[in-house]
C-alpha cells in the first residue's frame, strides 16, 4: 500500500461525508441532490479503489504483463453510474414539477405552505 | 419452458414495459399489463409447485456457471414472496383500469402502465436473483419506477413525498451497495450462495462487521423499520391509489425478503445474532415502532394515512419475528409478509374505490358508507378485521405464529407488545367503522362503486378469508422456508 | 340421519338461516316464518344430536386442520349438549317474542336483525360443539362480533357508546388475555383438543398455571367476572330479545362454559387442584357475586338491575366451578340451564313491559301487576328463581353448588351464598311488592293491558320451565354425572 496507501480511502471517507452532510443539512433541493451525487460517487470511486492491484497494469491484455487490476469492480461500477445517473435526472425532473406547483424548492419554505410535508 | 420459469418470471414485464409505453390511450397498455401480470403469475406458481417437489430451483443465466455468471436461485422463500407479488400485481392491475383513468388520466397512462410493470420487475428480480450486486440494480429499477408511480398522484404533495423517498431510497441502497463492496473485497464474490460459503472462515474481520452493518442499516431503510420510516407515510398516501395498494403490499415486504436473506443465508445465524447484537438492536425498534406507528395512526383524519402508520407497524412484527431468530419467528415473519401483504392489499383497493366514488379518503369520506357503498363498506370491515387479527382471517394466522414464536421463547413482555399493538389496531380500525355505520353520508345519492373496482377488491378479501381458514398452504411453505433459511443456504 | 350430520346441520342451519333471512327480508312475514323454520330445526337438530349421545354413537367431525395438532374440528359431550340444547331450545321462544317485541315497538332495521340473531346462534352453537380450544375461540368472537350490530341496534349515541365499551371489554380480553392463553397451552400441550382429565397435566410447572387460569379468568370476557363485567350493562341498550337470549342465555353462558370447559378438560379437575392460589379465581367470583348484587340494588332501571343480576349469578357458576367438588361441579352446570330459564323469563316480562306501557324504570312498576298480572307472575317466578326458593330451577343448583362446598367444607362459597340470597331477596322482593300491593302513582296516558299474544305466551313458556324443571331435572342429572361422577 506504499503507492496510494490509505489516502484514497481517506478521500473518499471526506467525500462521502461531505455529500452526506449536503444532503441532510441544506434546505435547497438540488442542493440535496448534489449532495447525494457527491455521495454516491464516493462509492464509485471506492470500488474503483477496490479493484486496484498494486503494480498491476490495466485490465487489457498486453504481452509481458501477468498482474492485473480487477475489471469486475469497473463493470460494476458502470453499472452503478447508470444507475446513479437515472435518480438524479428523476430527482431533476422531480424538482423542477415541484417548483411548478409549489414555485419554491428551498424545503424551509415547502415546510411552511404544508405542515404534513 | 418449465425449465426458464424463474427468468420469465422477470423477462414479461421487462420486455412488456417499452412496449406498453409506446402505445397510446389507456384500454391498450392496459389489457397488454394485465395479461403480462396474469402470466408471471402462472410462471411464479409454476415455480412455487417446482420448488415444493425440488426443494431448490437454479437458473444460470446464459448458461454461464455461478460465481461467474448471474444464477437465479429460487427457494421456498422467495418462491413465496414471487407469488405475492405476482398475484398482487396480478389482481391490482385489472383494478388500475378505472381509477387510473380518474385520478392519473389517461394521457399519461401508459406510462403510468410501464412503471407499474418495471415496479413489479424490480420486485420479482430483487426475489428471483442469487446474486448480491444483481439485487441492487433490480432494487434500483423498482426504486426508480416508484419513484415516478408516486409522483404521479394528483396531489401536489405527492412530488415532494416523492423526492423525500428518493434521498431516503438512494441513500439506503447507496448503503447496502458500500456493504456488498466490502463483502467482494473480503471473499472476491457477489454469488449469495458462495458468499454463505466463504464468509465463516473470515467472519472475525472488522471489514465483514462493517459490511453488515451497512446492508442491515441500508435495507432497513427500504423497508421503513422505525425510526427509518420518515419517508413511507407520505408516499403511501398521496400516490394513486393503484400504486399505494402494490406498493404497500409488496415493496416493504421485498425488503424485508433480502434481510432475511443476508442475515440468515448470506452472514448466518451464528454471525448475525452471536457475534452481532443484531436481535439487541432490532428487537427494541421493532416494538416501539409497532407501539408508537399503531398509536399515532389512532390520530390520523386520512384513512390512508393511517393505514400507512399501520404499516409502519406491521413491519415491526415482522421485524420482531426476524430477530427472534429461531425458526417459529422467522416462520412467522413469512408468513405475516405474505399475509399482511394480503391485507393492506386489500384495505388500499377498498381505500381506492372509496377515492374513486367520494373524492377523498379522509374519515368524513367514509361516514355512511355502511348505506351508500355497502360492498365496499363491508371489504373494508372484512379488511380491517384481518389487520386486527381476528379468527377466520390471514391476520389471525399470523398473530397466532408471532406469539407462539415469543412464548416458545419465553418473552413475554414481547407477547404483551404484541397484543397492545393488536388493541390499538382495534381502536384504529374500530373508528372508521363507526363512522361507516353512524355517519351521515355527505352525499346520500353516492352510488356503490363500479364492479371493475370492486371485483378485484372481493378477490383480496376472499383470499384473506381463505387463507385464514386453510392455512396448510401458507403455513406449510413458510415452515418449509424457515427451515431452509435456518439451516443456511449452502446447498448446492 | 346419523348424529354426525346432525351435529353439521346444527351448524349449518343457522348459517343458512342467515343467509335466507336476509334474502326475504322484504317480506317480514315470510322472514319470519324462515326465523321461526329455522330455529325449530336448529332445535331438532340438537335433539337428534343429543339422542345419538345417549345411544352412545361415535361423534366427531373435523373440518379443517389449520396447523399441525389443530383444526377446526366439532365433537360432543355432556356439557355442550346442554349448553346446546339450552340456546336453541329457548331461541325458539324468543324468536315468538321477538316478532311480538320487534313489531310491537316498530324497531327498524328488522332484517338486520334477525340476520344477526342467526349468525350469534351459529356462533353460540359452534362454542358448544367445538372440540378443541381453537374452534371455540374463533366461535367465541364469531358471537362477539356478531352481537355487536344487535347491541347497536337503535343506532343512536346512547347506543353508541354502549357498543364501544361492549365491543371494547369483550374484544380487548379475547385478545389480551384469551388469545395468549390459547398460544400457551398450545405451546406447551402441543394440542388444543378437549380431552377428559385435562391436557396440561405435567406439561406445565404450578407457578405459570396460576398465571394461566388468572389469564383464562379474564380472557373470557363473557363471563363477566369483575372487574371485566362493565360490557354486560352497557349491552342492555339493545333490544330486549338480545337482552333475553344472547345476553341472558348465549353469550353470557357460553362464556361460563368456555370457563368450563378449560377447567375440565383442559386443566383437568386433578392439576387444578395442584395449582397453588387456585382458590384465587373462587375469590374473585365469590366477591363478584356479592359486589354484583350490592350494584344491583341500587339500580333504577329494570333491564340494568337484571344484567347486575346476571353478572352475580355466573359468579355462582364461576364459584362453583373452582370449587373443585363433584358435586358443585354438577350445581355449576345444572346453574347454566336453571338461571336461562329463570333470566330470560325475567327479561321476557322487562320487554313486555316495555312495549306494553313503554316504562323501563323500576320506580314505575307500582301496581302494574294487576295490569299484567301474567307478565309479573312470570316475573315473580323468575325472580324466586334468582334468590333460590322452591318449587323454582334456582333451588336445585344452589342446592347442589352448597352441598358441594360443604363436602369440601368451603366456607367461604357458603357464606357468598347466603348473603347473595339475601342480597337477592333484597333487590327483588320489593319490586313483587310494589307491582301487586301499591296503587299506582299516575294513570297512565293509554289504558293497557297484558303485551301482545306472543309476547305473553313466551314468557309464560319459560315461567314454567322455570317450575318444571324443578321437578324434572333428571335428565340434566345424569348427562352431568357423566362427566363429573357421584351420585347425588
Amino acid at each position: 500500500m506504499s503507492g496510494l496507501g490509505v489516502w484514497n480511502y481517506l478521500i473518499i471517507i471526506f467525500l462521502m461525508m461531505t455529500g452526506f452532510y449536503m444532503v441532510i443539512s441544506s434546505s435547497n433541493l438540488i442542493k440535496k441532490l448534489i449532495g447525494l451525487n457527491v455521495f454516491q460517487t464516493s462509492v464509485f470511486f471506492l470500488y474503483i479503489s477496490f479493484g486496484y492491484i498494486e503494480g498491476s497494469a490495466g485490465p487489457v491484455y498486453v504481452e509481458g504483463v501477468d498482474l492485473y487490476s480487477n475489471p469486475l469492480t469497473h463493470v460494476l461500477i458502470l453499472t452503478a453510474i447508470v444507475v446513479g445517473v437515472a435518480t438524479i435526472s428523476v430527482g431533476l425532473a422531480l424538482i423542477i414539477r415541484i417548483k411548478e406547483s409549489f414555485g419554491t424548492i428551498e424545503e424551509d419554505d415547502l415546510h411552511k405552505m404544508d405542515s404534513s410535508l | 419452458m418449465l425449465m426458464h420459469l424463474p427468468v420469465l418470471v422477470v423477462l414479461a414485464p421487462l420486455l412488456g414495459a417499452p412496449v406498453v409505453a409506446l402505445m397510446r390511450g389507456s384500454t391498450w397498455p392496459w389489457v397488454l399489463s394485465t395479461l403480462l401480470s396474469w402470466f408471471s403469475l402462472l410462471c411464479a406458481v409454476l415455480l412455487l409447485v417446482q420448488v415444493q417437489s425440488q426443494g431448490l430451483v437454479i437458473y444460470t443465466m446464459g448458461g454461464w456457471e455461478a460465481p461467474w455468471g448471474i444464477e437465479y436461485r429460487i427457494d421456498f422463500a422467495n418462491a413465496l414472496l414471487l407469488v405475492l407479488i405476482t398475484g398482487l400485481a396480478s389482481v391490482v392491475l385489472p383494478y388500475a383500469r378505472l381509477s387510473v383513468e380518474q385520478e392519473v388520466g389517461t394521457e399519461r397512462a401508459p406510462m403510468f402502465y410501464a412503471a407499474l410493470l418495471l415496479l413489479t420487475l424490480g420486485l420479482c428480480g430483487i426475489t428471483a436473483t442469487g446474486d448480491a450486486f444483481n439485487i441492487f440494480v433490480f432494487l434500483e429499477i423498482s426504486s426508480l419506477a416508484t419513484y415516478t408511480l408516486i409522483a404521479m398522484g394528483r396531489d401536489r404533495r405527492a412530488l415532494t413525498a416523492s423526492f423525500s423517498y428518493l434521498i431516503m431510497g438512494t441513500i439506503g441502497a447507496t448503503f447496502y451497495l458500500i456493504g456488498i463492496g466490502f463483502l467482494y473485497v473480503m471473499t472476491g464474490t457477489l454469488n449469495l450462495a458462495d458468499l454463505a460459503g466463504r464468509l465463516p472462515a473470515i467472519n472475525e474481520s472488522s471489514t465483514v462487521r462493517t459490511a453488515f452493518a451497512f446492508i442491515v442499516t441500508g435495507i432497513c431503510l427500504k423497508l421503513a423499520l422505525f425510526p427509518l420510516h420518515l419517508w413511507l407515510p407520505n408516499a403511501y398516501t398521496y400516490s394513486p391509489s393503484a400504486v399505494t395498494a402494490l406498493l404497500g403490499a409488496t415493496a416493504t415486504k421485498v425488503a424485508v425478503y433480502v434481510l432475511v436473506r443476508f442475515v440468515f443465508t448470506v452472514f448466518g445465524i451464528d454471525f448475525s445474532f452471536g457475534m452481532e447484537p443484531l436481535a439487541e438492536v432490532l428487537i427494541p425498534l421493532a416494538v416501539i415502532g409497532l407501539l408508537s406507528a399503531s398509536t399515532v395512526s389512532i390520530t390520523q383524519p386520512n384513512i390512508k394515512r393511517m393505514l400507512a402508520y399501520s404499516s409502519v407497524a406491521q413491519i415491526g412484527y415482522i421485524v420482531l419475528g426476524i430477530a427472534m431468530g429461531t425458526a417459529m419467528g422467522l416462520t412467522a415473519a413469512l408468513l405475516h409478509v405474505f399475509n399482511h401483504g394480503l391485507i393492506k392489499g386489500a384495505l388500499f383497493m377498498v381505500l381506492g374505490a372509496v377515492m374513486y366514488r367520494m373524492g377523498g379518503t379522509s374519515l368524513s369520506d367514509m361516514q355512511g358508507l355502511a348505506k351508500t357503498m355497502p360492498l365496499t363498506f363491508w371489504a373494508f370491515v372484512i379488511g380491517g378485521l384481518s389487520l386486527i387479527g381476528v379468527p377466520l382471517t390471514v391476520g389471525f394466522v399470523s398473530k397466532w405464529h408471532l406469539i407462539l414464536a415469543a412464548i416458545e421463547l419465553g418473552w413475554w413482555p414481547i407477547v404483551i407488545a404484541i397484543l397492545v399493538g393488536s388493541m390499538l389496531a382495534v381502536v384504529y380500525v374500530g373508528r372508521v367503522i363507526e363512522a361507516g355505520f353512524f355517519g351521515e353520508a355527505k352525499d346520500p345519492t353516492r352510488r356503490e362503486a363500479p364492479a371493475g373496482l370492486l371485483i378485484p377488491v372481493w378477490i383480496l378479501i376472499f383470499a384473506n378469508i381463505y387463507f385464514g381458514i386453510d392455512t396448510r398452504l401458507t403455513v406449510d411453505i413458510a415452515e418449509a422456508a424457515a427451515a431452509q433459511l435456518m439451516a443456511g443456504g449452502i446447498v448446492r | 340421519m346419523t348424529a354426525n350430520i346432525a351435529l353439521i346441520l346444527a351448524l349449518l342451519i343457522p348459517l343458512f338461516g342467515a343467509v335466507l333471512i336476509g334474502l326475504t327480508g322484504r317480506w317480514p312475514n315470510l322472514r319470519e316464518t324462515v326465523t321461526m323454520v329455522t330455529a325449530v330445526s336448529l332445535f331438532a337438530a340438537v335433539i337428534r344430536v343429543l339422542m345419538g349421545l345417549y345411544a352412545g354413537e361415535d361423534i366427531g367431525v373435523e373440518v379443517v386442520a389449520v396447523m399441525s395438532g389443530v383444526g377446526i374440528a366439532f365433537n360432543t359431550e355432556p356439557l355442550s349438549i346442554i349448553f346446546a340444547m339450552v340456546a336453541s331450545g329457548l331461541w325458539v321462544v324468543t324468536s315468538v317474542y321477538a316478532f311480538g317485541y320487534m313489531r310491537g315497538t316498530k324497531e327498524v332495521n328488522q332484517t338486520r336483525f334477525y340476520v344477526c340473531f342467526a349468525i350469534a346462534l351459529f356462533g353460540a352453537i359452534g362454542i358448544a360443539f367445538s372440540a378443541n380450544l381453537l374452534t371455540l375461540f374463533i366461535f367465541y368472537e364469531v358471537l362477539t362480533l356478531s352481537t355487536y350490530p344487535l347491541v347497536i341496534h337503535k343506532g343512536d349515541a346512547k347506543a353508541k357508546a354502549g357498543g364501544r365499551t361492549y365491543l371494547g371489554i369483550l374484544l380487548t380480553t379475547s385478545i389480551v388475555f384469551l388469545l395468549p392463553a390459547v398460544v400457551w397451552v398450545y405451546a406447551v400441550a402441543g394440542t388444543l383438543d378437549f380431552m377428559p382429565g385435562g391436557i396440561l397435566q405435567g406439561n406445565l410447572s404450578a407457578v405459570p398455571a396460576t398465571l394461566l387460569l388468572l389469564l383464562f379468568l379474564f380472557g373470557v370476557g363473557k363471563a363477566a367476572v369483575m372487574p371485566v363485567h362493565k360490557w354486560l350493562p352497557a349491552a342492555m341498550v339493545a333490544p330486549t330479545p338480545v337482552s333475553a337470549l344472547l345476553h341472558a342465555v348465549a353469550v353470557v353462558k357460553a362464556g361460563v362454559f368456555t370457563l368450563i370447559k378449560v377447567m375440565i378438560y383442559i386443566f383437568g379437575s386433578d392439576f387444578l387442584a395442584e395449582v397453588p392460589y387456585e382458590s384465587i379465581a373462587v375469590y374473585l367470583a365469590g366477591f363478584t357475586v356479592v359486589a354484583a348484587s350490592c350494584v344491583a340494588l341500587r339500580q333504577t332501571n329494570i333491564k340494568r338491575m337484571l344484567a347486575y343480576s346476571t353478572i352475580g349469578q355466573l359468579g355462582y357458576i364461576v364459584m362453583a366451578t373452582m370449587a373443585l367438588a363433584p358435586f358443585s361441579e354438577i350445581g355449576a352446570a345444572i346453574h347454566i340451564v336453571a338461571h336461562a330459564f329463570g333470566k330470560i323469563t325475567l327479561f321476557f316480562t322487562a320487554g313486555a313491559i316495555y312495549v306494553a306501557s313503554k316504562k323501563t324504570e323500576l320506580a314505575q312498576l307500582n301496581g302494574i301487576g294487576w295490569r299484567m298480572p301474567l307478565t309479573m307472575t312470570a316475573f315473580t317466578i323468575g325472580a324466586l328463581s334468582m334468590i333460590g326458593v322452591p318449587p323454582t330451577a334456582g333451588f336445585v343448583s344452589k342446592w347442589f353448588i352448597m352441598s358441594g362446598a360443604f363436602s369440601v367444607e368451603n366456607y367461604f362459597v357458603i357464606v357468598v351464598l347466603v348473603l347473595s340470597t339475601a342480597l337477592n331477596a333484597g333487590y327483588f322482593m320489593p319490586v313483587i311488592y310494589n307491582a301487586f300491593f301499591k296503587a299506582e302513582d299516575v294513570k297512565p296516558d293509554k289504558d293497557h293491558g297484558e303485551a301482545p299474544a306472543s309476547m305473553v305466551a313466551a314468557l309464560c313458556v319459560t315461567a314454567s320451565l322455570t317450575l318444571l324443571f324443578f321437578f324434572f331435572n333428571g335428565p340434566v342429572l345424569d348427562l352431568e354425572t357423566q362427566i363429573f361422577g357421584g351420585a347425588p
